[in-house]
């Protein structure tokens, strides 16, 4: 275990690099590899079962271009609500304490980026390329599936990535409610007073939501087609802006 | 203990409120001092930035990326890192709290700034207005509207990221939220804290579209003819 640090600053980097190159840390049940495989399993768990939910309302609201005010709404209201009470509550609830509550609370907090990126997506295909599909005597059906999905992917994606790197970011919060995850690093160096391992797990929590903006945003620019590069990252974003 | 023993435990309970006033109001209080003090400082930092970035674009590009960046680690872990620094102080909560809203900040401001039509700027060198009564008097003015924009989604999403810095002792209603956890899953505690929570966002988003409201009365005029 560390020492304290009343100097702060450059000792502490010391530390936490100790910390991290200290090859005890990185064995067992509490080592970095096994909070990481929890932190993966939850993260990809929630960020699955919200596009299992969201992907299919998203095509199907874009595809009749319908409902954009309650899809941005919910996007622009979800904002206003705080993780952590949302995650307590459902602590309080029948749904428990540990992962099954990590769960849910953060599919409930990537479903809006998924949906509003998939809806504007589909929605604003070119009306030409819809057009010329019903021409070919397509259904509503193959329009979606052959046109507008295809050409909506980008910012399908971009959901995708927006949800992943908040939900890898928000499963910390888990190991205040007696989840797993890189966050009990974070909560267990703040309880033993241990700042080199509360630095050392903000670190590797910071590195892999980074990661994983790199590693989503890499993927998603290779779907996107070169002359379509420069269209917003997210709707999101400006989605943010007044109408 | 038999399921029929166990005492009441309602998520709304108006004795909790009234019993807890002074509680509640204090954390409220906290909260709404961390909001303000959070986003009145990124703006300060925000509105150089983007100067900085309009007038040399090409720090245009690394100025938004390091904002991204600060934007995409979670804030749990920054207040982690910044916690053996500086404490388990407010300090650590507002640092925190400050450097996320530089993103949409930055980013609104610069695109108000560059949505100046450049006729209106021709208009106002002509009649003699130049340097920094130019900014002052009309770019400033003319991307309130977008600079508000940002003000609203900063101050909603800095308000529920509050909660999280009961990790370093200062969470405001998020103080309350983790004691409810911690007692037992008091739920009135619990539920009354993120109802505040969402109240708080809510009240600071109409406050800012009103006072937007107020102070673009050009843009009411035209939003009536339209």
């Amino acid at each position: 275990m560390g020492p304290s640090h009343p100097g702060g600053g450059v000792s502490l980097v010391a530390d936490t690099a100790r910390w991290l190159a200290d090859g005890e840390h990185w064995t067992g049940s509490d080592g970095v590899p096994a909070r990481l495989v929890e932190h993966l399993t939850v993260s990809g768990a929630a960020v699955a079962l919200a596009a299992l939910v969201a992907l299919p309302v998203a095509l199907w609201l874009g595809h009749i271009g319908r409902g954009g005010l309650l899809v941005v709404g919910l996007a622009n209201a979800s904002r206003a609500v705080p993780t952590f009470g949302v995650l307590i509550i459902l602590v309080a609830t029948p749904v428990g304490f540990g992962d099954r509550a990590t769960v849910v609370a953060l599919l409930l907090f990537a479903i809006p980026a998924i949906l509003t990126n998939a809806y504007v997506g589909v929605r604003d295909v070119d009306k030409d390329a819809r057009d010329a599909a019903r021409g070919m005597g397509m259904s509503g059906w193959q329009v979606l599936r052959r046109v507008e999905v295809p050409l909506a992917l980008p910012l399908i994606l971009a959901g995708l990535r927006t949800a992943s790197v908040q939900v890898v970011a928000t499963a910390t919060l888990a190991a205040y409610v007696g989840g797993g995850g890189l966050g009990r690093l974070i909560a267990d160096g703040f309880g033993r007073a241990d700042p080199a391992m509360t630095a050392a797990g903000g670190v590797l929590v910071a590195a892999l939501a980074l990661l994983v903006e790199v590693v989503l945003g890499a993927v998603q620019k290779r779907v996107t087609p070169g002359p379509r590069r420069r269209m917003p990252a997210s709707a999101v974003d400006a989605a943010a802006l007044p109408v | 203990m038999l399921a029929q023993d166990e005492p009441p435990n309602p998520w709304v309970s108006v004795d909790y409120v009234r019993d807890n006033a002074d509680a509640i109001l204090a954390a409220t209080r906290e909260h709404v001092t961390l909001t303000l003090v959070s986003v009145v400082l990124g703006l300060l930092l925000a509105v150089p930035l983007a100067l900085l970035a309009r007038r040399f674009r090409r720090l245009e590009t690394p100025v938004v990326g390091f904002a991204g960046v600060l934007y995409t680690i979670p804030s749990l872990a920054l207040f982690a890192v910044l916690a053996p620094v500086t404490g388990l102080s407010e300090k650590t909560v507002v640092i925190g709290l400050t450097a996320y809203t530089l993103l949409v900040l930055v980013r609104n401001v610069l695109a108000g700034l560059d949505g100046v039509p450049d006729d209106v700027r021709e208009a106002a060198r002509g009649m003699g207005v130049g340097g920094l009564q130019m900014l002052a008097r009309v770019e400033l003015p003319l991307a309130l509207p977008a600079i508000v924009a940002g003000l609203r989604v900063a101050t909603v999403s800095t308000v529920a990221l509050v909660t999280v810095g009961v990790v370093v002792g200062h969470g405001g209603l998020g103080q309350l939220l983790f004691a409810g956890f911690n007692n037992n899953l008091y739920r009135a505690e619990i539920f009354t804290a993120t109802a505040l929570c969402v109240l708080l966002a809510l009240a600071a988003d109409l406050l800012l579209l009103g006072a937007e409201r107020l102070l673009t009365p050009w843009a009411r005029r035209t939003r009536a003819a339209a």
